[in-house]
């Protein structure tokens, strides 16, 4: 049967508490017996599972509404309660009422002459601020009068009523039973319930319940096990439990027992159906099954993370999605994913038939499902699906006709929508083509790891495939990697080269000369095949096949990682070296020019090129890296050695001023810090003087050219390995946590020399001495604490800001508005500039009056 | 007692001429209730005379466009 659809605007929606009566005019059936089933297994009548009710059985019809299994919504029932019980989610507002209304007369304790007022009062502060602050102002009302003691109205005296957690009212230490208090509750007048904010038709009394709705059969299904043993859903055990107390109160009452046994049930009846709504009500223990395992009742459904609202309707599972763990290819383009092909044979892309692709996607149908590329599913014309298996095919072969959709598994080329957790920003969540490859992982290319944030030490990513024409396309117009490319936080494009990337181009533009044979070798391998423009000689420089790669028209001119100009005119690099500054992420000027003039796509196949010709470069000519890459000379060693005990003396002699008492304090530091900051000023000093000398007499090394070109690494990281580590802090501070006097036993008390402080003269290479190393892990240890304990605060914070502007949007004319329209900047952060088309966050005028005048001066 | 209006941390708070306000409203096609708000006993707005309706206009420093007008209307709370 297609489902019948009924297309109405919904106008309202409001909440309130059932009446009695409303239960009862509202149910298909009384339940009056805990039975379940009778002896062949059919649904006992006035059962919890009577067929009033809803069925959940195959083949049975539901009384009600003639409906079968999957069709039928199922129907509410209801018990009638032998006495009444309070809802416990209504204690609060019971115990509102029966302290604030008199126990005689049951008017509000608020004189004659003031309800009027503030009748008004609320009335006015309801239209004007909304119902939160109107509800404010009830209880401060409320409150005022609460502790009346005696009635404005009657002058009956009020006693004292106290709620004894979580559900036993007293009135001074007379307990007062639910029927009491309900009678209390049918004497308040429907005029006064206004004032407390209840809707007009609401009386206060059916927060006492003397009837339970029973939720349908079909929201607490019962599951058949293998053994054929039936196990019924934790709401269905409830209300069994609640059935048969109720109908041993019964009995108790009819027969005339005594009172303590009837109390003695009642407060069992008034427990289970407590926790029928709400098994977590903290004084009370949680009903359990046999096993002890805690049943979960109304309130645990809905809320908390595994509730309804934030596990099934804030987070969905979909389908078409697949997640696996990330492994780098450099060797697929930019805007690939690698799928693994066992992926791409579940995934499908439905695909619907006409005259012209028949024969293209007969051909899947014919591999099956089991043969890559083949198809899972037909969908029929009618909306019936069937699943392509050996035994089917040929019938469904023999069918197929314009009309029909297959769901063909993915290819190479369909579209895809990647994603890394946490999805941060815009670029967390791009669109990627398809490749369809060996093995059990995604591969990405390596330069998108920075904007996912991903590195390959077990990351897992999802890949979502889009199901229609629309959602195709529009992934592919907004979320395609290289429309990406330009970040909207700071105008500069996230994706770069990397790694080898940037030091093979360092190397080929700073120094190789190649043969012709080489250069044409070098380009073809990266997917350069018209050669054209390759100088017609035999020794071809490295800048010139670098400049292969460059559009023909492309004029740029900027400046490298260390400062020195960097000029391309006509599509030849001048002068200059590619490093960092101009291929980088998070910088690539050069690349950020690329893109801005010869649009996404080209700069994003540029990339690759560029990336592929730097680990080509690299291949050939070789690179590594070694302990020798950090030998120095014996000159150098000795002048290192010397500019440290230099230091050290120097420190030596403040720390004598010091205890002489001829130190001059600096401005505003007392003694002790003056010394503290002038030590390690002298030992910075030191350790930046040591490592140039480190840096000056190495060149060309691996390491250093990784640290020159900005691959990877810096100029501390080669100093620390080669010349000195230097200071180890704490808090910004020399170590001086430890024992009472000294960081470590080894040192005397009140040693405040450099090494007794953390100063490491040694470098990595010669080892450090077992003090040193132990500042070392102390420094150590306190940057991971603080990285750990810093994560998921900052994360939190971020989660917090971006949910709370997460519907703020720019509107046509540059204002950022909210979702009910208002205007909460007046030109988006405050200068109304679109950050992804400036450089930087600064508009390039001059590139501008360039670009509009022609380059004329 | 001073006015905290003419405190140096406390931005110019200004409120605009009904001529102004007109003229405003009209260029930006906005109406008054799209404007973010302001109270009318707000301490910024001492000595100015505003009263509800009116639109203040508050000249601050921006960390991106140097200088920026915001603009606020004045409820009565």
């Amino acid at each position: 049967m297609k489902p019948q659809f009924v297309s109405k605007k919904i106008k309202s929606i409001s909440f309130a508490v059932l009446s009695p009566k409303v239960v009862k005019d509202m149910s298909a059936a009384k339940v009056v017996t805990p039975e379940l089933y009778d002896r062949e297994g059919y649904p006992v009548d006035g059962g919890l599972m009577d067929t009033r009710l809803g069925v959940i059985d195959p083949g049975l019809v539901c009384k009600t509404d003639g409906l079968k299994l999957k069709d039928t919504l199922g129907h509410f029932g209801y018990i009638e309660l032998a006495r009444p019980v309070v809802h416990i989610k209504f204690i609060r507002q019971i115990l509102d009422l029966l302290k604030s209304s008199c126990r005689s007369c049951g008017k509000l304790l608020i004189p004659e002459e003031n309800t009027a007022k503030y009748r008004n009062l609320l009335n006015k502060m309801g239209e004007e601020e909304g119902f939160e602050s109107r509800r404010r102002q009830i209880k401060i009302i409320v409150d005022k009068y609460k502790k009346k003691d005696k009635c404005p109205h009657c002058g009956g005296k009020q006693e004292k009523i106290k709620l004894d957690k979580p559900y036993n009212f007293y009135e001074n230490d007379t307990r007062l039973s639910p029927i009491e208090v309900r009678a209390r509750l049918e004497k308040i007048p429907d005029e006064e319930l206004g004032l407390f904010g209840f809707a007009l038709g609401f009386r206060p009394e059916w927060m006492v319940l003397t009837i339970l709705g029973i939720p349908p059969v079909t929201m607490r299904p019962s599951i058949t096990l293998e053994s054929g043993e039936r196990s019924e859903d934790d709401l269905t055990h409830k209300l069994g439990d609640i059935v048969r107390i109720n109908q041993r109160l019964f009995e108790n009452i009819n027969a005339g027992a005594p009172e303590v046994i009837i109390e003695d049930l009642w407060d069992l009846l008034q427990y289970h159906v407590t926790t029928f709504f709400d098994n977590e009500v903290p004084q009370l223990p949680p009903a359990r099954h046999r096993g002890g395992q805690v049943l979960k009742t109304l309130v645990n459904r809905i809320s908390s993370k595994e509730g309804r609202i934030r596990h099934n309707l804030a987070g969905k599972r979909t389908d078409f999605s697949a997640r696996t763990v990330i492994s780098p290819d450099p060797l697929i383009a930019l805007n690939e994913v690698g799928v693994p092909q066992a992926m791409a044979m579940s995934l499908t892309v439905p695909e619907r038939i006409n005259e012209w692709n028949i024969e293209y996607l007969r051909k899947y149908v014919e591999r099956g499902s089991k043969v890559y590329p083949g198809a899972n599913y037909i969908i029929k014309p009618d909306g019936r699906r069937k699943t392509v298996t050996e035994e089917t095919k040929e019938e469904i072969l023999e069918e197929l006709a314009p009309g029909y959709v297959v769901e063909r598994h993915l290819i190479d080329g369909d579209v895809a929508l990647f994603n890394r957790q946490p999805s941060l920003h815009r670029m967390s969540m791009m669109c990627h083509h398809v490749k369809v490859l060996p093995g059990r992982t995604f591969r990405l290319n390596p330069a998108v790891c920075n904007p996912y944030n991903a590195d390959f030490d077990g990351d897992e990513m999802n890949l979502h495939i889009p199901q229609t024409e629309e959602a195709r396309a529009e992934a592919q117009v907004l979320m395609l990697v290289e429309t990406q490319m330009i970040s909207p936080r700071y105008g500069l494009s996230v994706v770069g080269c990397i790694h080898d990337g940037i030091t093979g181009n360092y190397l080929l533009t700073k120094e190789l000369v190649l043969t012709r044979l080489e250069a044409v070798d070098l380009l073809y391998a990266c997917g350069v095949d018209d050669l054209s423009r390759l100088p017609n000689k035999d020794k071809i420089d490295g800048k010139e096949v670098f400049s292969v790669l460059l559009p023909e028209d492309f004029n740029f001119s900027g400046k490298d990682k260390s400062g020195n100009d960097v000029k391309i005119t006509n599509g030849k690099l001048k002068t200059g070296l590619m490093d960092k500054a101009n291929l980088g992420q998070e910088s690539g000027l050069m690349l950020r020019n690329i893109y801005e003039r010869y649009g996404a796509a080209y700069a994003a196949e540029f990339l690759g090129k560029v990336s592929k010709l730097g680990i080509n470069v690299l291949s050939r000519r070789g690179f590594s890296i070694g302990i020798g890459d950090m030998d120095l000379t014996n000159e150098t060693e000795d002048e290192i050695k010397s500019v440290l005990e230099r230091a050290e003396l120097e420190a030596e002699k403040i720390i004598e001023h010091f205890n002489q008492g001829k130190l001059e304090p600096l401005p505003g530091r007392s003694l002790q810090e003056t010394m503290e900051l002038r030590i390690l000023e002298a030992l910075n000093r030191a350790r930046n003087k040591s490592g140039d000398l480190a840096m000056r007499q190495k060149f060309d090394s691996a390491a250093l050219v990784m640290a020159k070109s900005g691959a990877r690494g810096n100029a501390l990281n080669i100093a620390q390995m080669a010349a000195v580590v230097g200071q180890q802090a704490l808090r910004g501070r020399r170590i001086d946590h430890g024992y009472s006097g000294r960081t470590l036993p080894y040192f005397k008390v009140g040693d405040v020399s450099p090494k007794a402080r953390g100063f490491v003269r040694n470098n990595f290479k010669s080892g450090l001495t077992p003090y040193e190393f132990f500042f070392g892990a102390m420094t150590g240890r306190d940057a991971l604490m603080d990285t750990a304990l810093r994560t998921p605060k900052s994360g939190y914070l971020y989660r917090r800001l971006s949910n709370a502007m997460q519907d703020l949007k720019v509107d046509y004319n540059g204002m950022v508005r909210d979702a009910s329209n208002r205007v909460v900047q007046f030109a988006y952060g405050e200068d109304g500039l679109d950050v992804s088309r400036t450089k930087n966050g600064q508009v390039d005028v001059h590139r501008i009056i360039e670009q509009v005048i022609g380059g004329k001066e | 007692m001073t006015s905290p209006a003419k405190h140096i941390l406390v931005p110019s708070h200004v409120k605009l001429s009904d001529k102004e306000k007109e003229t405003f409203l009209q260029s930006q096609n906005l109406t008054i209730k799209e404007l973010p708000k302001i109270l009318v006993n707000d301490p910024a707005l001492i000595g100015s005379g505003a009263k509800e309706g009116d639109i203040i206009r508050i000249e601050r420093a921006s960390a991106t466009a140097g200088k920026t007008f915001y603009y606020r209307v004045v409820i009565n709370g």
